[in-house]
């Protein structure tokens, strides 16, 4: 999950459930869904002349909510292979299928968080409502797990009790809490909580911010200075912007991403609430248009919740039933 | 980037009208777009099928087939097949003969639910009722907190038992101090939970046996995708909530996904809304989420705020520029200046949002107030031949524009594509494009 200055990965806690990884979580989750694709799929002789199938595909793609332009990459690239004569068999499709989603959603770089500096500073961006206060609670949590220490700044000065909850967060992730009062300015805590950082030799800094709508130009403003204000403390940080994305958003979040991504350089996503029924489409939308990977995924309240996100993972979750 | 319904049916189809009448072709063109704006809008897939089916068999028809302009014709229907989907205006809460009314929050996690609370406090407090919240939302941390905040602000009552009770015994006791304090209106908050998580929502059940509330409210993000039916189906199972709210809709988000919630489970929308201030909740108007899933902007709104600020006879001439397309930019600049007059509590950017076409890119651009004294630099850079006539606006015009309003070329020429852009849609609403205008705008 995270990069480290020693070139070694940090230790991974264990899944709770052994032997009954993420996607089997996923699938079980899918599996409740009513349009599983593997059980459209399942049994279908494979025909590329045969209309139905293409479209049935598109209706998965479409209401995994992967948007039309992905939706349409997608399928363009499976037709070329079936044109090419390389897709003969329904298990072929649905191998070749996976193989193109997650190629769409292997970033270039490194997808785990970058935590070599130190301290290595954390910002954490998006939307009302989308789990970034959870989020954190959870990469504080696994940064203990994997000996690593950690400050939370609370930069959001502006939702009711939004400070205590993270508070609460805080101190079941044993990081230290650096916050103001309400209404305070969120860039002043940002460089409270750098600075504590620094002067208690901690590895690692994470910042929360309050949720705003992509709209607001006011507060998108506030949020670049958050982001200069931390910059001009430590060169080169915050070494990682994450933005939080609900998995249940539709195409929305693809002007979300944009528009956090032009205002504060976003270097990843969280996908958070993966535990429902949806099935974060969006997220290959993004990659796809903007190419910012997924870097961690959310799936469920516990503090563990939180997996390093596998495109391979992913794309058969998109699409693999119970079987 | 988006484009708006009306643009993409324009260019397919207004194209054809001198060949007189469409093909079954030019059908087939018109409804891949619409089918394509729906899946844009997050309306759900099966919705969008059975609306474009039906859509098309209107189009079809002689309304259409026999117009000038086929192309607004088409949005004409799917304008009104949308508001018809939609279902009427909004309902308020029904209120109990003999109070406490009961109102039960829910929905997922982060879809606004005690934020909403407040809100709706806010609204009872208005019309001068005295309602009361309970903390019921025991799983997220310092959300008991959170509404007490919110109780404090709006001097409302909020009952609590902290976070180590049973929700649904504080939610019984929650009414039952309600009723014992003369409270009339009591609101539930509720934890934020999974529609698949059966614990849970076993427990909203037995919240909703528990206290009997005379109005359930689903609490929907309109920025939900496909999955929004799964939520509503779910939820309509459960718990068989009365109507539904739609929150976050002063972002951009379309807000298809009440579409399909409203098509799949027949539950009205009550309340939109539109900001995280307590004050911004609105009644649901269904022809202005029908605008704006079709990218038309929410010209009603807007309409009706200019109304209080712009004079009957500034009304009169502006939709006399309208109709016969004479928009200039020292219209633009005067509009700009009205804005600013009404942009009390919304922001400008909210403001804008509203116009159509044109709201979605000045809102991508992020408009702030700087953004606006620099338009306004712009326009006030130029002669008043070049105001009124902006096609004589040359490069070395643009230049001296630049120099003469402090910016640069670029921002010149973002702006005269911004107001080619506005004084198009305007042409359309001119027109009579859009029936509904005109008549409001007399008042």
């Amino acid at each position: 999950m995270f990069r480290t200055a020693d070139g070694e990965d940090a230790p991974e806690p264990e899944p709770e459930e052994t032997g009954r990884g993420l996607f089997a979580r996923l699938r079980d989750n899918l599996s409740r869904s009513r349009r599983a694709m593997a059980q459209q799929l399942a049994g279908v002789m494979f025909d590329p002349a045969d209309t139905e199938v293409w479209e049935r595909l598109e209706e998965a793609l479409l209401l995994s909510d992967c948007g039309v332009p992905a939706t349409v990459t997608v399928i363009e690239r499976l037709e070329a292979d079936a044109d090419a004569g390389r897709l003969t068999t329904a298990d072929e499709l649905s191998a070749r299928l996976q193989q193109i989603i997650a190629e769409l959603m292997t970033p270039s770089d490194d997808p785990r968080i970058d935590i070599t500096a130190h301290p290595a500073v954390l910002l954490v961006t998006g939307v009302n409502g989308t789990g970034k206060t959870t989020s954190i609670g959870k990469i504080a949590w696994h940064l203990r797990e994997a000996g690593r220490t950690c400050v939370i700044g609370a930069a959001d000065t502006f939702r009711a009790a939004a400070g205590e909850q993270l508070e609460t967060w805080a101190q079941r992730a044993g990081a230290d809490f650096v916050s103001s009062q309400s209404g305070g300015d969120p860039a002043a805590v940002a460089f409270d909580a750098v600075a504590a950082a620094e002067s208690r030799d901690r590895d690692v800094v994470i910042v929360d911010t309050a949720g705003r709508l992509h709209t607001q130009g006011h507060l998108m403003d506030e949020l670049r200075k958050i982001h200069r204000v931390i910059a001009g403390r430590i060169d080169g940080a915050p070494h990682e912007v994450l933005l939080t994305i609900d998995a249940t958003t539709g195409q929305n979040g693809l002007q979300q991403a944009r528009l956090f991504a032009e205002a504060v350089e976003v270097t990843g996503i969280v996908l958070t609430k993966l535990d429902g029924t949806a099935k974060g489409g969006i997220a290959l939308a993004i990659a796809h248009e903007l190419g910012i990977p997924v870097k961690l995924i959310g799936i469920g309240e516990g503090i563990e919740d939180l997996r390093p996100f596998d495109p391979a993972d992913f794309a058969r979750a998109l699409f693999a039933g119970g079987e | 980037m988006f484009e708006s319904l009306s643009d993409r049916l324009g260019a397919t189809l207004d194209g054809l009208r001198s060949q007189g009448r469409l093909s079954e072709e030019d059908i087939q063109k018109a409804m891949r777009e619409i089918r394509l704006a729906l899946l844009e809008a997050d309306v759900n897939f099966g919705v969008v099928r059975d609306f474009v089916a039906k859509v098309r068999e209107r189009a079809m028809g002689a309304e259409v087939m026999e117009s000038l302009t086929p192309g607004q014709q088409v949005v004409k229907i799917v304008h009104e097949e949308l508001t018809e989907l939609m279902g009427s205006a909004g309902s308020g809460l029904s209120f109990a003969n003999r109070p406490p009314t009961v109102v039960l929050m829910a929905g997922l996690q982060g879809a606004g639910k005690t934020t909403m609370c407040g809100k709706l406090a806010r609204v009872l407090a208005k019309q001068k009722r005295s309602p009361a919240m309970v903390a019921c939302d025991l799983q997220r941390p310092a959300a008991v907190q959170q509404l007490q905040t919110l109780g404090k602000s709006l001097q409302v009552p909020v009952y609590e038992r902290g976070t180590d009770a049973d929700p649904v015994e504080v939610a019984k006791w929650g009414v039952e101090q309600a009723r014992a304090q003369g409270r009339d209106v009591v609101i539930i908050d509720t934890a934020g939970r999974l529609h698949i998580d059966e614990e849970l929502m076993d427990q909203l059940v037995r919240v909703k046996q528990a206290t009997k509330p005379h109005n359930v409210l689903l609490v929907l993000d309109s920025m939900t995708g496909q999955d929004a039916v799964n939520v509503a189906q779910a939820f309509a199972e459960a718990v068989d909530y009365d109507g539904v709210i739609l929150t976050k809709l002063d972002g951009d988000a379309r807000g298809g996904a009440a579409l399909a919630v409203r098509a799949v489970t027949g539950k009205p929308i009550k309340y939109v809304s539109v900001g995280e201030k307590l004050d911004q909740l609105e009644p649901f108007h269904p022809d202005r989420l029908a605008s704006r899933i079709l990218g038309m902007g929410d010209v009603m709104s807007l309409i009706e705020r200019a109304q209080e600020q712009i004079s009957e006879t500034e009304a009169r001439e502006m939709e006399a520029k309208l109709r016969k397309s004479e928009f200039t930019l020292e219209d633009f600049l005067g509009q700009l200046r009205q804005v600013r007059k009404m942009t009390a509590g919304q922001g400008m950017a909210g403001l804008l949002g509203m116009l159509p076409g044109v709201g979605r890119q000045i809102k991508n651009l992020k408009v702030d107030e700087r953004q606006i004294d620099r338009v306004e630099a712009i326009i006030l850079s130029m002669t008043p031949s070049e105001r009124r006539n902006p096609r004589l606006i040359d490069g070395s015009r643009r230049r001296r524009i630049a120099a003469g309003s402090g910016t640069n070329v670029q921002q010149v020429n973002q702006l005269l594509g911004q107001f080619k852009q506005m004084q198009r849609m305007m042409k359309q609403v001119g027109k009579g494009k859009m029936p509904q205008l005109p008549g409001l705008m007399r008042r």
